[in-house]
């Protein structure tokens, strides 16, 4: 198992919301979570995954997404069992998307 | 809601969310408590946020309900020691509730191979804490609905429940065919040939067998009004009562005429014609209401 | 141990339990208090010669606790255990193996219920299923110290998890989870004490023991085997 974390500069702080999460830990898959932090001017980034020696990917992955959303006051917390990239970021969107400022439903 | 929605396609949260009325759900040690199971980072192998489990309380139409959720994604929807601890948990607390009905949106391989003994020993607690809702008068309600089926130990917990609902998606048995192929050969019985799969311990044979109570389309509407429609009958004066002697000596009647009558069937369509079934090449492609039509079933 | 052995050490010579088929059944007499008191007569039903249990396994020994709650009122009874598992075979799966070993499982419930003391013992094997819905269903299961509890075997496990036989066989050697020997299954809770020595005695004890309650989770916490799942219940009670 790798845990990576990383901890970005972003400003959008979303309003109160309760803990989102989406997909699942499944093979080639990973759940996200979104959580309010303590933050504001930072978005923090806890990566649990078993693919090992990604760390310079997952980095670019998170720093693409926050180049995007630029979020202050949440951590991001993945459970990753192999996803590729472009999964990682189709889930990062969909958490994103089911953020209540975002319109969506809470799970 | 759309018109037509996949039950086997959602996840375990979602078939929650569209089973109760909607807002209604409260989730118990949801994923931000992050209750992880402490045996799979040894393994290689990353734990979910809530093992693979999802249990808290709803209403169904208004009707107050605790319900279980397993997520045949994660792990095969296999208990371990913290999954299998979040359903004993709820059957316990619906001994000191008393819901209308415990509902388990089962979907699993049955005991978590990673981690075998804990995961062993979890099954049978879930199993005993079951029994004890169920002597209390509080029924419980399985929802069979996943691609990965209902196996294993989960397989015998379904076997203790007040009701099972199946789609035809789903099946529901003991062993994986991979299993009985691995142990006794292709002959015994090939796991590549779904149709014989699905004949074997899916949800339309096991309707017709009476080994479910209820056949769904694949549509969360559809289980949803199922178990309603169950809850309706639990509620009528002298519907439900918690085992018997009775009521076991009854069901082994059941069980020892089915190995006489049609124990020498060499494949379901020879039991659903000794069971009167006219057409019984057709089931394979007939809708769940049809088949419903076919077996006249005496209320249990 | 051989059942006939196991038989003659619990209950004397003139143990009136017989083998039919993969079946073992039968009552035996103890003495309950080791004086000279009302012998006791228990039910014993189980299995040998690690029976995989099919769908006339599992009737034929609930038929002997449903004789036994119908017609012995608070008799206790033994469950003697040595499977390996569910049958494997098309025929079982095709007329709903899980109904019949769940129907087993239930009538050891009632049994309990109805204030008949329910005892497990592993006196050889207990793989999966077949455990499920006997020993781990009384009101306490024992095993022998040479007795083996395993949910699947090795190469299948293997195959299934994709984790690699070496890699299963190790862990079996160092992680509790893995390791299949009884003391094991001791310190997690789900088999209550191993019987070494005066087996009668351990009967005896097994007997008087009043508890109806599980409490697998609060013993695998206390004597340290499964660290999480006694307070995970408490926790979604306070929910």
């Amino acid at each position: 198992m790798e845990n990576l974390h990383f901890e970005l500069p972003g400003q959008r702080v979303p309003s109160r919301f309760d803990a989102v999460l989406v997909g699942v830990v499944g093979s080639g898959n990973l759940e996200v979570m979104l959580e309010p932090g303590s933050d504001p001017a930072h978005c923090t980034f806890a990566i649990h995954t078993s693919a090992r020696g990604f760390g310079p990917i997952w980095e670019a992955v998170v720093r693409n997404f926050q180049n995007q959303h630029g979020l202050g006051g949440v951590v991001v917390s993945i459970n990753d069992m192999g996803a590729t990239p472009a999964v990682v970021s189709l889930r990062l969107d969909q958490a994103v998307a089911s953020l209540p400022d975002a319109g969506g439903a809470q799970i | 809601m759309n018109a037509h929605t996949s039950f086997a396609e959602l996840s375990a949260r979602q078939r929650v969310q569209a089973m109760v009325d909607v807002g209604t759900f409260k989730e118990f040690l949801g994923p931000s408590q992050r209750v992880v199971s402490p045996h799979l980072a040894a393994l290689g192998v990353p734990y979910a946020f809530d093992d693979g489990a999802v249990i808290g309380s709803g209403t169904l139409n208004a009707n107050a309900v605790l319900i279980a959720a397993q997520e045949g994604e994660f792990m095969g929807g296999g208990v371990g020691e913290v999954h299998g601890a979040k359903l004993t948990g709820l059957f316990r607390r619906a001994l000191r509730d008393r819901p209308a009905a415990v509902l388990v949106l089962a979907e699993s391989g049955g005991v978590r191979l990673h981690e075998a003994n804990a995961g062993l020993i979890a099954v049978s607690e879930v199993m005993r804490a079951l029994l004890d809702v169920r002597a209390a008068g509080i029924p419980v309600l399985m929802l069979i609905g996943g691609a990965n089926g209902c196996f294993g130990g989960m397989g015998l917990i379904a076997g203790c429940a007040d009701f099972v609902v199946m789609s035809d998606a789903a099946r529901m048995s003991m062993s994986g065919p991979e299993v009985i192929e691995s142990s006794h050969g292709v002959e015994e019985f090939d796991a590549r040939d779904r149709a014989l799969v699905w004949r074997t311990t899916g949800g339309k044979h096991r309707y017709l067998m009476g080994d479910c109570d209820r056949l769904v389309e694949d549509d969360v509407a559809a289980f949803r009004s199922a178990a309603l429609d169950l809850l309706g009958q639990c509620k009528q004066p002298g519907a439900k009562q918690p085992m018997t002697l009775e009521s076991l000596r009854q069901a082994h009647a059941r069980l020892q005429e089915r190995i006489e009558n049609v124990g020498d069937c060499k494949d379901a369509t020879d039991i659903w014609q000794r069971l009167g079934v006219a057409h019984p090449e057709r089931v394979g492609d007939m809708e769940a209401a049809e088949i419903q039509a076919l077996v006249a079933r005496e209320q249990a | 141990m051989n059942w006939n052995d196991l038989c003659l050490a619990l209950f004397g010579p003139a143990h009136g339990i017989v083998r039919d088929g993969d079946v073992i059944l039968g009552t035996g007499q103890i003495d309950p208090e080791g004086r000279h008191q009302e012998p006791l007569t228990v039910t014993v039903v189980g299995t040998t010669d690690h029976a995989p249990i099919g769908v006339e396994t599992a009737l034929a020994q609930a038929a002997v606790v449903l004789d036994t709650i119908e017609h012995h009122p608070g008799r206790p009874i033994l469950l003697l255990v040595d499977t390996q598992g569910q049958r494997l075979r098309h025929r079982d799966e095709l007329l709903c193996i899980n109904r019949y070993m769940a129907h087993l499982g239930c009538c050891v419930d009632l049994a309990r219920r109805r204030g008949h003391r329910v005892i497990g013992l592993v006196y050889d094997q207990a793989l999966s299923g077949g455990f499920i819905t006997s020993g781990l269903m009384a009101d306490a299961c024992y095993a022998l110290p040479e007795a083996e509890i395993r949910v699947m075997r090795l190469p299948a496990m293997s195959r299934v998890t994709k984790i690699s036989e070496d890699v299963l066989e190790q862990l079996s050697q160092s992680n509790p989870v893995f390791a299949p020997g009884v003391s094991n299954y001791v310190a997690m809770g789900g088999i209550e004490a191993i019987w070494r020595d005066d087996l009668r005695q351990c009967l005896r004890d097994a007997l008087q023991n009043p508890n109806v309650q599980d409490l697998r989770a609060e013993h695998g916490a206390a004597r340290g085997g499964r660290a999480l799942a006694a307070d995970i219940v408490q926790r979604v009670l306070a929910a």
